[in-house]
């Protein structure tokens, strides 16, 4: 209850705070002269008309003329960053709600602010910044941040689903209202089919970003969401290239000029545009990534790299008129996989969170613009052409999708069900891009603008709030088919055999399916690719890096926990007398209670935020869970079997161990923070050896002997490992009868850590044998 | 298979037995004779002629698994020095993929089949566990394709992932409890959130192209 009533203060606290920002907003119109709504501004013009001619020096002057723009722009942005953080406060709207919601509304509140005090028209977004600074960001993201494997598999039927699905939506939305538009008694009939189409294929644009967040909530099946966000993906490009190609079309002044010379041209123009535009991304892709493999000494420069060669690559497309779009997609999907292979781990972090930074900006940007245009002078308001507009638009989505899925069924081993189709149809929402492109007709070719801005409006006002808010609940009604992604090792490697045995069988039937073909590039790529792109490293396989994380993990846990008890057995005896049975009891009771699985899934699509590296959550609960164990464990009274040691040979005897100095310096080693990630480069070796040069300064032990089992193996090509030394094996655990593990000098750098941490806790199976 | 002469009709009895369709079964016999050299039944020497399953890296496990007599359901162990195009129809129903219209039950079974299938993969000493020799075995074999990776890499792998498989299957365990080995039971504990009906699979009909066999 409490936490309700602060959380009610703070939204109140933040809402004071909205108003208060909305004054000098205001206050910023009330002054503004005159402004032509479509020109750019020139700042220097304005100077004579604001100041008074005074031949005193003035102390106090305000001059707000030549920051008008940047000021606006800002106070819009950090007014929609307000009122998404008060969204976030007030726990419950987020689930009722989507964020454009929230942004729409935004705008409109700035929007009737602007028409309240001076009636004037607000300052216009035009085709330039549109196409070149704020559309790009959100097409960089949603490239970058794609799921490869998921969409590759499914690439045919997001290929069939989006290319069609576009083309019939446009197509039928068009000629439907061409036929309304015929009727004579809706006043319409001006409207010609050439702008009918042209407005089919602007509406017909979908922005899912929504759906896709209620469906990653609902944790639906990965065939799913790859589908809703493949057809994003690419219909963007698809829209405007359709777009461009009507806009031509409308060029010609007269209908009786285009011939079907002309149609089979707009064709031809469709795929060139569209599959030369993947083309030049494929290749920007892969000189910025070749690039990157060089920057080892200029770390700094390597997010610079990968928006300037995506930015490059966009303008260089649309210079040709082929599809910047499509380009920048392309672009960002080669380079990722070399780039993150390539680049420091800052880096790494840096381009995900600027690229999530950049686009949500674009995105309020966009949306603010939507609010403020529907407040406003700019309508036309016929009631006959925008409910037929949305009328048909629901219809069509509907139909396209139960057609063009009945026919892809029949190719795909996992059919899509009648709910998932529903779903898929009741996804398409309206966005900030079909209000871009309604905005940015030139009026010289469509006199009816308006009227075409204000259906636009509707539509998305129509499907972000009432299908955006209602589709959560659809989906729970639905009850459509969930994933449950656990990943743990057995599971990858059993993923994996199961990969390889159906490669096999393929094989052995002769068979060539697309899986073979992932095969395949998978070995060229490895051969080719990676050895030009990428720099000089030895590739990893998932398996490995899955199960390093693990011990990573489990090494924290141990080290946190500072339970030190250790045995020791000689050299390579592989077994079982070594221990005594209650060190084995002992040592399995702390294994079940602390084996962690890695819970992993697909990577969650959403635009206004970065998910929190799964290792990171894992880590703080492994953390929790410590913690807690260690407080049940005080409580009690179990003492930690530090009594219980095993009489450690040699140089190692030094070391009984002693438990709170190694807590510190654990616990030091933990918050090193850059522990080896994925990203095994050249950095991660030196973290480790730093860490473990500290933690060998930090005077482990009377005689300065390294501790028992404390070695760094250099083991060749595998990365995150520093000095090796030789030490006596220990052996850690061991089942009768079945398994049996033990640690030799070979081993990897972090179990070192732990075995020096003593702790005998294996939790994920430290085993080595000689 | 020798004669053909009520072709028609054996093709029915195999469409029966194995649940495949006769184009795929004309398909497969097609492939089965290519892969024999006309001859009625294919022994291991044969598989390798296949140059593409050369890179495979179970490579001798898949080949293990089509003579194996607990996938032609001939025999609780054990393996047979050849097979006809039956026993070639048999282990490919193992791959067949699911089918609309199949209830609850069906889809049970088939599930089964198919894990079974692949607990045999592990458990080459058919005595019906995987033990940890077993498992370090295969992780060595998946990992083989990595040269750089050592040996000891993947028994640790293997290591892990039994005691994983542990935890998840018996839980927490008593003092005195031993762990021999992944049962099958443990085994399809394992595998329950993972879908292996849309995994495991093969598209029958659509060859486009069948590489050559010398």
């Amino acid at each position: 209850m409490a936490s309700h009533v602060l959380a009610c203060l703070n939204l109140w606290s933040w809402l004071v705070l909205l108003v208060t920002l909305q004054c000098p907003f205001a206050a910023a119109y009330l002054d503004l002269p005159n402004n032509n709504a479509t020109s750019a501004y020139e700042p220097g013009s304005h100077d004579a008309t604001g100041s008074v001619q005074d031949e005193r020096l003035h102390v106090f002057k305000v001059d707000y003329d030549s920051v008008q723009i940047p000021y606006e722009v800002t106070l819009w942005i950090l007014l929609a960053s307000l009122a998404k953080i008060g969204f976030h406060l007030y726990h419950r709207l987020p689930n009722l709600m989507p964020e454009s919601c929230l942004l729409i509304a935004v705008g409109v509140l700035v929007g009737a602010i602007i028409f309240g005090t001076d009636h004037k028209s607000p300052p216009a977004m035009t085709t330039n910044i549109y196409f070149l600074y704020l559309l790009t960001p959100i097409i960089l993201e949603e490239g970058y941040f794609m799921p490869t494997r998921p969409f590759f598999e499914n690439f045919f039927s997001i290929l069939w689903w989006s290319v069609l699905g576009s083309l019939v939506n446009a197509f039928g939305i068009g000629l439907s209202l061409y036929g309304i538009c015929q009727i004579k008694v809706f006043g319409l009939t001006d409207v010609t089919l050439l702008q009918n189409l042209l407005f089919g294929s602007m509406i017909s644009a979908v922005d899912p970003a929504a759906a896709l967040a209620v469906l990653e909530e609902a944790s639906a099946n990965e065939q799913l969401y790859m589908m809703i966000f493949g057809e994003s993906l690419l219909n963007d490009g698809i829209t405007v290239v359709l777009y461009d190609i009507f806009i031509a079309f409308t060029q010609m002044h007269r209908y009786e000029d285009i011939e079907a010379v002309d149609v089979l041209a707009g064709f031809a123009r469709f795929f060139v545009v569209g599959l030369g535009g993947v083309l030049f991304g494929v290749v920007f892709g892969m000189v910025s990534a070749f690039m990157t493999r060089f920057t080892q000494n200029i770390s700094a420069i390597e997010p610079l790299l990968v928006f300037m060669f995506s930015y490059l690559s966009y303008l260089a497309a649309e210079t040709l008129y082929i599809s910047g779009i499509l380009a920048m997609t392309a672009c960002a999907v080669t380079m990722k996989k070399y780039v993150e292979e390539n680049v420091s781990q800052n880096s790494y972090t840096t381009i995900k969170y600027f690229m999530k930074m950049l686009s949500s900006v674009s995105e309020t940007l966009i949306f603010v613009f939507l609010g403020v245009s529907t407040v406003g002078k700019n309508h036309e308001w016929n009631w006959a052409f925008v409910s037929f507009t949305l009328l048909f638009c629901l219809i069509w989505r509907v139909l396209s999708v139960f057609a063009l899925f009945s026919i892809s069924n029949k190719f795909r081993t996992y059919p899509f069900t009648v709910k998932d189709q529903l779903i898929i149809a009741y996804s398409g929402l309206r966005g900030a891009s079909s209000f871009s492109l309604a905005f940015l007709l030139p009026i010289s070719l469509f006199p009816r603008k308006k009227m075409f801005i204000t259906a636009t409006i509707v539509i998305i006002y129509f499907t972000v709030f009432i299908q955006g808010i209602t589709i959560g609940p659809l989906v729970k009604y639905l009850d459509v088919k969930k994933t449950n992604k656990k990943e743990s090792i057995n599971e990858e490697i059993h993923v994996r055999l199961m990969d390889h045995l159906k490669t096999g069988v393929e094989d052995v039937c002769g068979h060539w399916s697309h899986y073979q073909l992932r095969y395949k590039f998978k070995k060229f790529d490895n051969k080719c690719l990676k050895k030009i792109l990428t720099r000089e490293k030895e590739p990893k396989s998932s398996i490995v890096s899955l199960y390093k994380k693990m011990e990573i993990k489990q090494a924290i846990e141990m080290a946190e926990s500072g339970m030190i008890s250790s045995t020791a057995i000689p050299h390579c005896a592989n077994y079982n007398n070594g221990l005594s049975p209650e060190e084995v009891e002992s040592m399995r009771n702390m294994l079940a209670h602390n084996l962690y699985q890695v819970r992993q899934r697909t990577l969650s699509y959403n635009r206004h935020n970065l998910t929190t590296e799964a290792s990171e959550r894992q880590a703080k609960e492994i953390l929790i869970r410590h913690q807690h164990s260690l407080k049940q464990t005080m409580r009690k009274g179990n003492s930690l079997p530090l009594g219980r040691m095993v009489p450690v040979p040699q140089a190692a005897a030094a070391h009984v161990a002693k438990p709170e100095k190694y807590l510190d310096v654990c616990t030091f080693i933990c918050m090193e923070g850059d522990f080896p990630q994925n990203s095994g480069n050249g950095e991660e070796r030196v973290n480790s050896r730093s860490a473990t040069r500290r933690f060998l300064k930090q005077g482990l032990g009377e005689g300065g002997a390294p501790p028992l089992g404390f070695h760094l193996e250099a083991s060749p090509g595998y990365p995150g490992v520093g000095e090796s030394s030789s030490a006596p094996c220990l052996s850690i655990f061991s089942y009768r009868g079945g398994l049996t593990l033990q640690a030799v000098p070979n081993s990897f750098a972090v179990s070192s850590l732990m075995l020096t941490a003593g702790s005998a806790r294996l939790g994920g199976g430290r085993s080595r044998t000689g | 298979m020798g004669s053909f002469h009520s072709r028609s009709e054996e093709v029915q009895e195999l469409a029966d037995k194995t649940g495949f369709t006769s184009d795929q079964i004309e398909h497969l016999h097609r492939r089965f004779k290519q892969l024999s050299g006309d001859q009625p039944t294919i022994c291991r020497e044969n598989f390798d002629n296949i140059p593409d399953l050369e890179l495979n890296p179970i490579r001798s496990k898949i080949i293990r698994a089509f003579f194996d007599k607990r996938n032609l359901r001939q025999a609780p162990g054990g393996l047979a020095d050849e097979i006809n195009f039956e026993d070639f129809l048999t282990i490919m129903s193992y791959f067949r993929p699911i089918e609309m219209d199949m209830d609850e039950e069906q889809l049970d079974r088939f599930r089964k089949e198919k894990l079974k299938f692949l607990f045999h993969m592990y458990d080459s000493d058919h005595d019906g566990k995987i033990t940890l020799q077993e498992y370090r075995k295969v992780v060595e074999e998946l990992l083989s394709g990595n040269p750089h990776l050592e040996k000891e890499s993947a028994r640790s792998i293997a290591d892990g992932a039994m005691m994983e498989a542990a935890s998840i299957c018996v839980g927490q365990m008593e003092p005195d409890q031993v762990y021999e080995g992944i049962t099958f039971e443990d085994f399809l504990k394992i595998w329950q959130g993972i879908d292996i009906e849309t995994k495991m699979h093969v598209r029958f009909l659509n060859m486009e192209t069948i590489p050559h066999c010398h």
